[in-house]
């Protein structure tokens, strides 16, 4: 039995390695943002209240035991449910989707928490049992698991309804479900890619399209990929410096401070501030498996490694889709990309990680 | 519970994610490190062209001023307003709205000169308005809709200096005239610089200056301003008064070949062309030909005296006041008996030119017209002269030789009547003609003896004197020499009946010459028509002004009156007040 002083931090349930880097990113996150705006002040001031919101809503959910998390898991993922329906029938209509739900004091995707309340019930689901999984567990999981991403695929947000499936299969992933069976969803994933085709949106089609050659429709849906993949080789090695890009400022760049904010952060502080960058975001992702690694009960070791999962999928899947070898989906950057829902997922799912690492029971 | 349900397969799937995330991380690096690094200055270049623009600087263009510096031409910085249709109809159509309204069109037609032109990149809107105009259109900021520094000539001196000057296009370049004989002088090189454009088109912000622009030189005229409103006056009111079609007047300083004086009536104001035909920019001294008639007589004479052949006393025959030659009858007004070669200019006598060239043959009146410049460009570089027709002696029959001694037959600009009659006057000179101002005369050539030029030009003075044909071109306190014409007009069915051309041209003060005048009015129709009532006056007005503003002390004191130094002071008053548009 090992003796260990419990330190303050742990006691209030915060993880300071995490909590350091998570801090270091939103700073990181605060200056592109703030270059890629146009040194609007208002706009970052309103960006690090979300982010002190989200902080909040961080620490206090590392509060809450991950049995209790887990009991709530199976409550929470059914109130999502009932707000993606929801957003079918009352939703915002923005950009041609309609993904937001407006409840006054402000608005939000509810697709977006369900990135988080997915992989809850699954890990609550699968945890109850010895791992892996039996195949009949295996299938009540893909049910859980197609009836949001069916209901965000109808609004349509085909890539938010991709990375919900990321972070519930990640969960099955994790919880050890066999090569066997991997190798066929994925069989039968390519075989009805096909039919797939024809239920896809004309947008969706040409996004897909666009990415295999950007040039057929350089001022059409290939100029954002080309834009910014220029912006991106404009930075060098060293970069042009902080306020100095001139591919983003000049508006040559689309959604510079959302999806593609990246490319900003690339011309400015060119190929070393990208591996600094990456760099950051392999502590946090390397904390994170640590954390998975080391809890105590199965919900918490399939939730964490679901998490960091899905947090690192967000991160390459931005990356490769702002240079140019993904598709345009749609995700942000995390915690660097301008915008509150995806923030306070992802600040709840770490405040999860620090909830499983501060509640072990010192043996 | 030390050891949480961790099988085997756990610690590999933890393996697979670490795998999992290395390759990710790596694939991004390296992406990265491909467009940042290997396709770097593909990509730079690329960006380079979407946002960085060359853009040209006008040049300010040279000033034109007459020979005392006084401005003729003068350009100014103007804006001008233009489009990237495609982008400019996205925007709002409020801005649109705006937009029309301050220039002043129905948006209706702004929007379909937009749409209409959509695959072009820059489409003018409204060209030179004025700079607050421009200002406000860019405080709109709609995007795709921009301006543009560039120049517009002014003309202060307006239609009184048009034919002479001409004009530039609305790009600021020389179209016609003095604009376009010197554009080169006159341009400058446009400088250029590197701006930073953002996907609107705004331009953010100056990179670097490539080259400034070097502005043009200025250019000064021979031209003398307070003569040139003086002969357009003159040329304007007879032209008016005679109900005639149009006038032309050439004024040249003597001793240097200058031109002090053109003009052309009607004229037009170059400061708003719109609506005129472009033959009314027609600079018609330099452009346009006429039988010379009467005025060439003073050249046969000359051609007379310079063969031997001829005294100035030499008597002539010219009864009974016609001649046959060949089918063709050459007629005086009177039968005029027998002439003196001097009474042969100031009788103006057909029948006397007729004889004298008979006897001379071809060679020798040829070779006098084609030196004194009939036939051949003169110097002055103007853009558009024209040579005139002078068939080469040896083509001439014989009723050619006759006709040609009077002044039919052949074909001169007022350009070269003035430059022959500046000869004579020159003592036989020939300063070539120029519209600049010079300091040092150029060399003048020697195309007639002097002694030769000065009798003839003591005979012209008896055109002018009691009983002559032109004594309406007097001026008094000075001896004038000079001779009248009267042309029929050719026409395409041969001579017309009754429309003349009426001249007069001649030097002044007679014996010391300083000044040649030609002034030709063209179709008068209100009843008189020959170029002793109707030209003659305009040149006495001309000359006499001419005279005095250039303080060309009197040669003739004994003639004159009380009555015209009161008229010159009334004059002088005229001439201080402004010049009008």
């Amino acid at each position: 039995m090992r003796v260990k002083e419990v330190s303050l931090m742990e006691r209030i349930h915060i993880d300071v390695p995490l909590l350091f880097w998570v801090i270091v990113l939103s700073v990181v996150g605060l200056l592109a943002l703030y270059s890629a705006n146009g040194q609007d002040m208002d706009l970052i001031l309103r960006q690090s209240i979300r982010l002190g919101a989200a902080l909040l809503i961080m620490i206090i959910i590392a509060q809450l035991s991950p049995a209790r998390l887990s009991r709530f898991s199976i409550w929470i993922y059914l109130g999502c449910l009932a707000l993606l329906i929801m957003v079918l029938f009352f939703g915002d209509v923005g950009k041609g989707a309609q993904r937001w739900l407006d409840i006054k004091v402000f608005r939000f995707q509810p697709s977006e928490i369900m990135k988080l309340a997915l992989p809850m019930v699954i890990a609550w689901y699968l945890g109850e049992k010895t791992l892996p999984p039996a195949i009949g567990r295996v299938f009540v999981a893909l049910i859980f698991i197609l009836i949001p991403v069916l209901l965000i695929v109808k609004q349509p947000d085909l890539g938010t309804a991709l990375l919900v499936a990321v972070a519930g299969f990640s969960i099955l992933f994790i919880a050890g479900i066999s090569w066997k069976l991997l190798a066929g969803f994925f069989l039968t994933a390519s075989l009805s890619a096909p039919a797939l085709w024809y239920l896809l949106h004309e947008y969706q089609k040409k996004r897909i399209l666009t990415l295999l050659n950007p040039e057929q429709d350089p001022l059409g849906a290939g100029y954002h990929i080309i834009q910014s993949k220029i912006a991106i080789g404009s930075g060098g090695i060293y970069g042009k410096g902080w306020l100095n890009g001139t591919q983003s400022h000049l508006e040559f760049l689309p959604e510079r401070s959302t999806d593609f904010i990246f490319a900003v952060f690339c011309e400015e502080f060119g190929l070393m501030g990208v591996l600094v960058l990456v760099c950051i975001y392999l502590f946090i992702i390397a904390r994170g498996l640590y954390i998975a690694m080391h809890a105590q009960q199965l919900y918490g070791k399939l939730l964490g490694a679901g998490i960091i999962l899905t947090f690192s999928v967000y991160i390459f899947v931005n990356m490769g889709m702002v240079s140019g070898q993904l598709p345009v989906v749609g995700v942000p950057l995390p915690l660097i990309s301008h915008g509150g829902t995806s923030m306070l997922t992802i600040m709840a799912g770490f405040g999860i990680l620090m909830s499983i690492h501060t509640h072990r029971r010192l043996l | 519970m030390n050891k949480p349900a961790d099988t085997p397969d756990c610690a590999g799937r933890r393996r697979c994610l670490i795998a999992f995330f290395g390759i990710a991380a790596i694939l991004v690096a390296g992406r990265v490190f491909y467009l940042q690094i290997l396709n770097k200055d593909f990509l730079k270049s690329h960006g380079d062209a979407r946002s960085i623009r060359t853009i040209s600087i006008p040049a300010h263009r040279g000033v034109i001023t007459d020979r005392n510096n006084e401005t003729l031409a003068v350009s100014a910085p103007v804006a001008s307003i233009w489009a990237e249709p495609k982008a400019a109809l996205e925007g709002a159509d409020d801005d649109l709205i705006k937009l029309a309204n301050i220039l002043g069109m129905p948006a209706k037609d702004l929007n379909r000169h937009l749409s209409a032109r959509q695959d072009r990149e820059f489409v003018y809107l409204k060209r030179h308005v004025q700079p607050d105009t421009a200002q406000r259109i860019r405080d709109l900021k709609i995007p795709g809709v921009h301006t543009l520094k560039e120049y517009k000539r002014y003309y202060p001196t307006g239609e009184v200096t048009a034919h002479l000057v001409g004009f530039n296009n609305v790009d600021d370049k020389g179209q016609e005239g003095i604009e376009l004989a010197y554009d080169h002088w006159l341009k400058g090189s446009p400088g250029e610089k590197r701006m930073l454009k953002d996907r609107y088109g705004y331009f953010v912000k100056d990179i670097e200056n490539i080259r400034q622009p070097s502005p043009g030189r200025s250019l000064s005229l021979s031209m003398d301003q307070r003569l040139q409103y003086l002969a357009y006056k003159e040329l304007k009111s007879a032209v008016i008064n005679h109900k005639a079609k149009g006038g032309m007047l050439l004024l040249l300083d003597t001793g240097s070949g200058e031109v002090l004086s053109l003009a052309v009536q009607p004229s037009f104001n170059p400061n708003n062309r719109a609506g005129l035909k472009s033959d009314r920019y027609r600079n018609r001294v330099v452009t346009d030909v006429f039988e010379p008639g009467s005025t060439i007589k003073p050249f046969t004479v000359a051609a007379a005296l310079i063969s031997g052949l001829y005294e100035p006393e030499s008597i002539i025959d010219t009864q009974p006041g016609y001649l046959k030659v060949g089918s063709y009858t050459i007629r005086d007004i009177n039968n005029y008996g027998s002439l003196s070669v001097r009474e042969v200019i100031k009788k103006s006598s057909n029948v006397g030119a007729t004889k004298i060239a008979t006897s001379l043959g071809p060679e020798r009146l040829w070779e006098l017209h084609d030196k004194v410049g009939f036939g051949n460009r003169t110097t002055s570089g103007y853009p558009g002269e024209v040579t005139g027709s002078l068939d080469y002696h040896a083509a001439w029959s014989p009723l050619e030789l006759v006709t040609i001694s009077y002044g039919y037959g052949m074909s001169v600009t007022t350009l070269q009547l003035g430059q022959a009659y500046a000869i004579l006057a020159a003592g036989g000179l020939l300063y070539p003609i120029t519209f600049q101002k010079t300091v040092n005369a150029k060399p003048a050539r020697r195309v007639m003896p002097e002694s030769v030029a000065l009798e003839v030009g003591e005979m012209m003075r008896a055109v002018v004197g009691p009983g002559g044909s032109g004594k309406a071109a007097a001026v008094d306190g000075y001896h004038v020499a000079g001779k009248t014409g009267t042309v029929h007009k050719a026409s395409s069915s041969g001579y017309a009946r009754n429309r003349y051309l009426s001249l007069f041209a001649g030097f002044a003060p007679a014996t010391a010459p300083r000044l040649a005048l030609v002034v030709v009015i063209n179709e008068p129709q209100a009843g008189q028509y020959f170029g002793g009532l109707v030209a003659a006056p305009v040149f006495s007005k001309v000359m006499e002004g001419a005279l005095r503003i250039l303080n060309i002390p009197p040669d003739n004191l004994t003639g004159i009156k009380q009555r015209t130094m009161s008229a010159s002071v009334s004059h002088q008053v005229a001439e201080n007040a402004t010049v009008e548009m």
